[in-house]
């Protein structure tokens, strides 16, 4: 008894010391996958297709970052989160990224100990109604039922906003995404809400999508990215220098199909020849290959184009651009520099 | 004397902690302890460290801090302003609320279905079997979701209950059933309702007085008095009386469809609802095979000799079996209610705002401080399961056998 007991402390020990050690670029590479922290299902941003392969916007993250540590798109592990554990699942090691339209605030980035590399998404809460209600502004939702994500900041917002224009609300908690849209179409809550790009993914899954309006206020600001564990700086820098990569590809016009080109020899572009690895040993400064923003781009494409599969105008989802154009268009997508 | 001088004395030896049978026990006894007090230190250290090296702190004072999120079954007020610790309370609250519910509606069910399960009648019998065998052995989670979806999904919306809507309320347009949970009216209580209230606490003093009386007259005299004709007027006469001497001080708030919901009345929402029926219909069919345990260890010999004296079959269950029973049915049924107390933190799967949802959940969530929630939580299912054990255990000294 006492021998399994002192066995037994020593496993603890020895799992909990494999967190403590802060080299996730080390434990991925000698894994051989990503674990990827993933949303539960919600359509264009991570849900699995009828084969059983995940995809979507924030799949394509995870596969992109894959690519560039492994030079394998397809080695991610994905693991479906509910906003309730997924911070607690990352904090633990269970996953090495969150990519799971996780909002960046200062509580999360300092109390929580976590670090938002990057931003691959601006979003902001919206509220989506049934069109035969004949509501069409937020004020006018004085007294409703609102479903709403537990564990969320959307939840905090609802209540923020709900409050400041002095309306009464019953919250009705949900714990994922298709418990939500259940229980609204059901009926049992006359509000949706979550972020407006959530609110849009939702809609496309339903029978009659233009039964539905999504009310015109924006009532947060939801800066959308992929999380990692604070303290990890060198695994922190690969995450947001591969996000980066995607968005300042589409800025130079490095796509899925010209990036084997483009990178075969150098460009008269010499940030193009940094970032795909033909000048300068961008690479070795965060410990990976040199072509390891060729491997990332080679997945999905460049930011633009994974966009416009998953949740471009063409897709069900059908989100315009917006704030997520690249700043030479309008927008707020700036690839920082690479030198 | 002499002899007994005479031994050799008896010296310590290290090995004879070994090998001595006086002193072995004591020896594992101390090795045993040391080692599991190194397992606790290392566990603590552990976390201690893995936390420092994670950059986080133990602290508990996030329960201080504001809430920021609103919860919508609430006892006591709460907005989303007051602390994340007022958040707790009221989740620990909606607990408690589903629990002493659960426990009463369980153990009703589980009395029934248990006699009902020894039945003469072939079919009861049977069904009652079939009932049993269902609840017990599929998961409760499936019972929590099965009640909630029929209560969701079969309702109509509160939309439909619009003039010329498809539904309609009933009991003379008092109960609306809907998919966000059964309006009922609330009563009001106006001024001089307390004397209602206290004349009402009188009558019901005054039927355990009556049947006291009358148990007594009957073991001196012999003769009967007819309790429950005399019980129901002392339950009704009186409060009504009043009621109506005092201008009628307790109205009815009626549920009134208006805007998006219905306004007014008291409103069970269908998460409490499946939580309830679902947790009392499982934990009703452990109770049932419990009762029916106890009934069986009542030798068959005290049913023939009150039939012998002429008892009637159910003045016999009621004076003679369940008395006897009680001593063996109790134990067990204190860890039904335990199970039942714990089994509510599935609430979380309908939504319940229970203390696991609101301390353990949104708070945990928004706060980081999942140790922290979490340490909280246990320690107030461990009390809570303690005073539920120990109430039940001062019943069970109250019942059981008296051994002189």
């Amino acid at each position: 008894m006492t021998k399994t007991v002192f066995i037994g402390a020593l496993a603890v020990a020895g799992l909990t010391a494999g967190i403590a050690s802060a080299q996730t670029l080390n434990d991925v590479q000698e894994r051989g996958t990503l674990r990827c922290g993933s949303n539960e299902g919600l359509a264009g941003f991570a849900a699995p297709d009828a084969n059983g392969n995940w995809e979507g916007f924030d799949v394509a993250l995870c596969r992109a970052i894959a690519a560039a540590v492994l030079g394998d798109g397809q080695a991610v592990e994905f693991v479906p989160l509910t906003s309730q554990t997924r911070f607690t699942a990352l904090a633990a090691g269970e996953v090495d990224v969150l990519v799971r339209n996780s909002t960046w605030t200062f509580t999360r980035d300092t109390d929580l100990a976590l670090d938002f590399p990057a931003i691959n998404y601006y979003d902001g809460q919206g509220f989506m109604v049934p069109r035969a209600l004949g509501v069409s502004s937020a004020t006018e939702l004085d007294g409703a039922t609102v479903c709403i994500q537990t564990g969320t900041t959307t939840e905090l917002n609802l209540a923020d906003y709900f409050r400041a224009n002095g309306l009464n609300y019953e919250p009705v908690p949900v714990a994922t995404n298709a418990e939500g849209q259940q229980q609204y179409l059901a009926g049992a809550c006359d509000v949706y809400t979550t972020d407006i790009s959530g609110l849009a993914a939702t809609r496309a899954t339903f029978e009659a999508p233009g039964d539905h309006v999504i009310l015109p206020e924006v009532v947060s600001k939801e800066p959308l990215g992929p999380a990692v564990r604070h303290g990890d700086n060198d695994w922190g820098d690969i995450v947001r220098w591969t996000t980066h990569a995607l968005i300042a590809a589409e800025e130079y016009g490095v796509t899925q199909a010209n990036v084997a080109e483009l990178a075969a020899a150098p460009t008269d572009n010499p940030e193009v020849n940094r970032l795909l690895g033909t000048e300068g040993e961008l690479g070795a400064m965060i410990g990976l290959s040199a072509d390891w923003a060729v491997q990332a781009i080679s997945v999905g494409g460049n930011y633009g184009e994974i966009f416009e599969a998953n949740i471009g105008e063409s897709t069900a989802v059908g989100l315009a651009r917006g704030l997520n154009a690249q700043w030479t268009e309008g927008g707020l997508m700036y690839g920082g520099p690479f030198r | 004397m002499a002899d007994i001088s005479d031994q050799p004395r008896e010296t310590f030896r290290i090995s004879m902690l070994l090998y001595d049978a006086r002193y072995r026990s004591m020896t594992i006894q101390v090795v045993a302890a040391m080692l599991i007090m190194l397992f606790l230190a290392q566990l603590v250290d552990n976390t201690v460290t893995n936390l420092a090296a994670l950059g986080k702190d133990i602290s508990f004072s996030f329960l201080g801090s504001t809430a920021g999120y609103d919860i919508n079954q609430q006892l006591i007020p709460f907005t989303s302003q007051d602390t994340h610790a007022r958040a707790a309370l009221v989740g620990i609250l909606n607990t408690l609320l589903v629990a002493v519910l659960g426990c009463i509606l369980a153990t009703i069910i589980g009395v029934f279905a248990g006699v009902l399960r020894l039945s003469s009648n072939w079919l009861v019998a049977r069904v009652m079997t079939v009932y049993v065998e269902c609840m017990r052995n599929t998961p409760l989670l499936i019972w929590i979701l099965i009640v909630f979806a029929v209560m969701t999904e079969a309702t109509p919306q509160p939309r439909d209950f619009q003039e010329g809507g498809t539904a309609s309320m009933i009991l003379w347009d008092s109960v609306a059933i809907s998919n966000r949970g059964v309006f009922m009216p609330l009563p009001i209580w106006g001024e001089g309702s307390g004397i209602v209230v206290a004349i009402f606490i009188l009558s019901i003093i005054g039927i355990f007085v009556l049947r006291y009386v009358a148990r007594k007259r009957q073991e001196d005299t012999g003769q009967q008095l007819p309790v429950l004709p005399l019980s129901l007027a002392l339950f009704i006469l009186p409060v009504t009386l009043a009621f109506f001497a005092l201008g009628r001080p307790i109205s009815l708030d009626y549920p009134v469809l208006g805007g998006f919901n219905f306004q007014g009345g008291l409103q069970v929402r269908n998460s409490f609802i499946a939580l309830w029926l679902a947790l009392s219909l499982y934990t009703s069919a452990f109770i049932a095979e419990i009762v029916r345990s106890g009934i069986l260890a009542v030798s068959k010999g005290q049913t023939e000799a009150a039939f012998a004296l002429g008892m009637q079959p159910n003045r016999t269950m009621q004076l003679i079996i369940l008395p006897q029973a009680l001593r063996v049915i109790i134990p067990p049924l204190i860890s039904q209610f335990l199970n039942l107390t714990k089994n509510s933190s599935l609430a979380l799967a309908v939504g319940y705002m229970d203390a696991r949802s609101t301390l353990g959940g949104i708070t945990v969530n928004q706060t980081g401080r999942e140790l922290e929630g979490i340490l909280l939580l246990g320690i107030f299912y461990l009390i809570t399961s303690l005073i539920i054990s120990s109430a039940m255990n001062f019943y069970n000294s109250g019942v059981k056998l008296k051994e002189r």
